[in-house]
């Protein structure tokens, strides 16, 4: 019960302090002091507090999309382990609900970028698209590999299956489905090197240009939600690329927030060293993502 | 220890990729160089201690890792070639054409009647993703120099499959692939060199004035 | 002994390299090649010498192929002396080291009965055949010099993969490891026939591309259109047959084991592509050079159709390799002589040869009556052997391919040769101070005479040494 207690409140109140990190890191990497590890939620609460102006030509659809995405990612972030702990809500093929409510969650925000007629955010919600799918390759093969190594189809015992003794056996395999999920994290939560989300220039943008007309608490909903989406992958990536379990339930815990912590510094410091890539390079690397995992998947199959 | 070179195969396999995926010739060299040593390491680590070994992993990760990336950095250089591999077809298409290709091989060394004491490993599969990486280097590039490339991983791919035999083959065979290797990279730069004298660039593909 | 058969050249090679004259230079190679060939004369004529340790050899199929190439080299030297008496402006060290290089290579690919050590000796004459295509320095050879490095290395390559799965099969079977032909023969029923198919294909791939055939022989009008004609007869002549021994080597063992009938058609259907390649880029082929390298690809696809026919057409097989050699030999010198003569190997402007270098011309027609097969020259007889033998055996749609290819190659070649040698100078052609001289005729004349003869009468030991070598293909289980 105080397992679940705590995956709840780390769900909620964990995320922008990811950012938060990210930002520190890369303003360390530029050698600036940054705005405080806090900054991210003192954003939200501003944006909360504001009103909101909605276009006449748009529908509901406008208006749902981002509370609809907000609550896709929330229920994938139920059914992920946290460390070592068992997710609050887990069954068999709960894989494919955790792929698909991301999809849905994207289904939502492009269409409510398209509905609001503009050509930015027409392209923006294109370039997602296009992107998501070379990248949602790349994830079913981790899922079927992991689910083949731990002989399983939900999410929870496959993740906490994974141990450092399996490093050793398949650890080829393993680099492999870490490489692969490094691009796709990146990829998925819109960083350098494939977008660059605190750029200024519409016509390079990908996901923030969805989300320009958006104001008040929408937007504050559309941020929250990236980053409840970073924390639920990034709490994935930590299983295959640190399994690590102490047994001790509260140590697991802090050992979880540290290499989430841990991540955001990694994913600061690639965004400070990385130029981002053109646009046309963006399908490679993603296909290359996409083939390293099934390469994986092939070791292990085998 | 046959775990590690089984990992060591997946590196190997890994950089069939990087060469196929990138754009830069640089990095395709440095690849094929890091392949090379990655291959000279493997007989080391699969078979017992003799001093023919030695020979034959220090000469190879010398003429490999050392001598050849030197030759062909040095074409480079000395003909001031572009840093682009420009390819016939695009490199996501090759890359894709390549991993295809790596997936059958799985599938095919499965079905091939190996000796019992070879079932299961990764050398097979490897050699033949290796081999068949090296044709395709060879034939979708444009440059010279590209295609020594392509030669050099389909050496290495066959290479692959001698080190199912090192313990049995006499070590004349080994030495021939190596000196062959060597001469004939040499002659090829040789022939590289003489090649942009005459056009003033190494693009094959401008090698068109005999044809039907 | 047989050391001195391989050394002996590599010593002339090392004489050419040191000596500093241009001009004394190309002497050395007449002196070695009469060397080499009372050697081989000596070694062919004695009773078989001991192996060392299996690995060397003289078999009758070696004798009958060491032979042939040292009658060629032999031809190549003299004419070598005339030639690079017109081609002072460049120096010939290379050529001439590169020759006797590849000389002493040619006679180790006949000698060894080491497959891995044939397949060295293969791959150095490759290497040191391609500085001699490039010998005249232009954007041409260099392309083609190119070209033939890269597809035959790859070839090379290939061979070695499979001389691997060879060695392979002899693992999976437990048999004792081994590349040397006399025990892998013993043994072949008993290697895994899967990787036995296996090392035939990739070995049939790789030398198949060496010997140029189809359609792996993309390499070859460029070659011998851009290399000298006396490279180019040492290309079809020699370096042909010596693919084409390693395949017979390879055969020999397939021919060892229980199933048969898978080799047997992949040579037939190797042999009767190549051959259909040929007839369709013979036809209006505007560069005699050019059409003389698809002739050779139409005659490697003779040569493999009768190895996997097996049975009479062997005789054929083994009569039409020294056959071929030589006459190419004929057909590229004196193409050589008439190239020079002319400043241009197009049809176009070459015409009526007869009256400039009446000789070479002669010469000319004479190789390319011969070499399609009509009497009285050898060619007719070992060509006219394999077709009866097609029929005796009842393949008759091989049979009518075999001769309606032929004679697509008959009437191709003859359009183009024809005018070359019959038809009247157009004026317009720029004159060159180029005329027959005894020393690049006379090489090309007794290659000739070599075939007349051996198409009037075949002394009786060499019909005995053809039919132990045919013996030793036949399917025997």
């Amino acid at each position: 019960m105080t397992d679940i207690l705590i995956h709840l409140l780390l769900t909620i109140f964990m995320p922008p302090l990811l950012l938060g990190v990210i930002g520190k890191t890369k303003a360390a990497f530029a050698g600036r002091v940054g705005a405080p590890f806090l900054q991210p939620y003192y954003d939200l609460a501003k944006l909360i507090r504001k009103g909101s102006v909605f276009s006449d030509t748009t529908t509901w659809i406008f208006r749902a999309g981002p509370i609809v995405t907000l609550a896709a990612t929330l229920v994938a972030a139920l059914l992920i382990p946290l460390g070592s702990h068992n997710s609050p809500v887990s069954f068999a093929g709960d894989m494919v609900l955790f792929a698909y409510l991301f999809a849905l969650g994207r289904f939502f925000t492009t269409t409510a970028a398209l509905d609001t007629g503009s050509s930015f955010e027409g392209m923006g919600a294109a370039r997602e698209a296009t992107f998501a799918c070379l990248a949602e390759p790349t994830l079913f093969f981790t899922l079927m590999t992991l689910s083949r190594l731990s002989g399983s189809l939900s999410l929870t015992p496959m993740l906490t299956n994974l141990t450092v003794s399996l490093w050793f056996r398949a650890g080829a395999a393993l680099i492999l489905l870490v490489g692969g999920m490094f691009i796709v994290l990146l990829a998925e939560n819109c960083r350098i090197p494939f977008d660059d989300p605190t750029t200024h220039l519409e016509l390079t943008m990908i996901h923030e240009v969805m989300v320009l007309d958006h104001s008040g608490p929408a937007f504050a909903y559309i941020l929250y939600g990236a980053a409840v989406k970073l924390f639920v992958i990034g709490a994935f990536f930590i299983h295959i690329a640190l399994p690590i379990k102490t047994g001790n339930p509260l140590l697991d815990w802090g050992v979880f927030i540290l290499s989430m912590l841990g991540l955001a510094v990694a994913i600061g410091v690639v965004e400070s060293i990385m130029a981002r890539l053109r646009l046309l390079r963006i399908p490679q690397l993603l296909v290359a993502a996409c083939i390293l995992s099934a390469f994986s998947m092939l070791l292990i199959l085998r | 220890m046959s775990e590690f070179a089984d990992q060591l195969l997946v590196l190997v396999m890994l950089i069939n990729f990087l060469v196929l995926g990138s754009s830069r010739m640089a990095i395709a060299i440095r690849a094929v160089a890091v392949q090379g040593v990655v291959l000279g390491m493997l007989p080391a680590i699969i078979h017992s201690f003799s001093w023919h070994l030695v020979a034959i992993v220090i000469g190879m990760i010398l003429a490999k890792g050392v001598f050849i990336p030197w030759l062909l950095f040095g074409a480079m250089h000395k003909v001031q070639i572009k840093r682009e591999v420009e390819p016939f077809i695009g490199y996501v298409s090759t890359l894709l054409i390549g991993a295809i290709t790596t997936a059958l091989a799985f599938v095919f060394a499965a079905k091939l009647p190996l000796a019992p004491e070879h079932q299961g490993l990764l050398l097979v599969p490897a050699s033949i993703a290796t081999t068949i990486t090296g044709f395709l280097t060879l034939t979708t590039r444009r440059k010279a120099i590209s295609q020594v490339i392509g030669y050099l991983i389909l050496e290495n791919g066959i290479f692959i499959f001698g080190l199912l035999l090192t313990s049995a083959m006499p070590v004349m065979v080994e030495a021939g692939a190596l000196l062959d290797l060597l001469v004939g990279i040499f002659v090829m730069g040789i022939v590289i060199n003489h090649i942009s004298n005459e056009f003033s660039s190494i693009d094959t593909s401008r090698l068109t004035a005999l044809k039907e | 002994m047989f050391y001195s058969l391989v050394l002996l050249p590599i010593a002339g090679a090392l004489l050419a390299w040191f000596t500093p004259s241009n001009r004394h230079r190309p002497l050395v190679l007449p002196v070695f090649a009469l060397l080499h060939l009372t050697m081989v004369a000596d070694a062919v004529i004695s009773p078989p010498l001991p192996s060392p340790g299996g690995w060397i050899a003289l078999d009758p199929i070696g004798k009958l192929f060491l032979a042939t190439i040292t009658l060629l080299f032999l031809a190549c030297a003299f004419y070598a002396v005339g030639y690079l008496s017109y081609r002072q402006e460049r120096s010939n060290r290379v050529l001439c080291m590169g020759l006797l290089v590849c000389l002493s290579a040619m006679t180790l690919v006949t000698i060894s009965h080491h497959l891995g050590l044939l397949w060295v000796a293969i791959e150095t004459t490759t290497l040191a055949m391609a500085p001699l295509i490039y010998f005249n320095r232009n954007a041409r050879s260099i392309e083609a010099t190119w070209k033939y490095m890269l597809i035959c290395s790859v070839g090379i390559a290939l061979a070695l993969l499979g001389l691997f799965f060879l060695a392979y099969s002899t693992i999976v079977a437990r048999q004792e490891v081994t590349l040397l032909l006399e025990p892998l023969i013993a043994s072949a029923n008993r290697l895994s026939p899967a990787w036995l198919n296996a090392a035939f294909i990739f070995l049939l791939v790789g030398f198949g591309t060496k010997m140029g055939l189809a359609p792996l022989h993309t390499w070859k009008p460029d070659a011998y259109g851009e290399a000298p004609g006396l490279v180019g007869a040492l290309l079809a002549g020699g370096l042909v047959n010596c693919a084409f021994l390693a395949i017979i080597r390879v055969y020999q063992i397939c021919m060892r084991a229980d199933d048969t009938a898978f080799y047997h058609n992949a040579m037939i259907a190797m042999g009767l592509v190549s051959m259909a390649f040929a007839a369709v880029f013979v036809v209006r082929q505007a560069d005699f050079k050019r059409m003389l390298a698809y002739s050779s690809v139409e005659h490697v696809g003779i040569l493999a159709v009768a190895l996997g026919l097996g049975g009479d057409a062997l005789f054929g097989a083994l009569f039409h390799v020294i056959n071929n050699g030589l006459t190419k030999g004929v057909l590229f010198l004196s193409s050589g002589n008439i190239h020079r003569a002319y400043g241009s190997k197009n049809c176009e402007q070459v015409k009526g040869a007869f009256q400039r270098v009446p000789w070479s011309a002669g010469l000319f027609l004479a190789g390319f009556i011969a070499i399609t097969g009509s009497p009285p020259f050898s060619p007719f007889l070992s060509e006219f052997t394999i077709i009866s033998s097609i029929f005796g055996k009842g393949e008759m749609l091989t049979g009518a391919l075999f001769l309606i290819f032929l004679a697509i190659i008959f009437l191709g070649m003859a359009s183009s040769v024809l005018p070359v040698v019959m038809g009247k100078t157009s004026p317009a052609v720029v004159k060159s101070n180029y005329r027959d001289r005894l020393l690049t005729v006379a090489p090309p004349l007794f290659l000739m005479a070599i075939i007349l003869m051996l198409g009037l009468w075949i002394p009786a030991p060499l019909r005995e040494l053809l039919q132990q070598s045919a013996q030793l293909l036949e399917v025997r289980r």
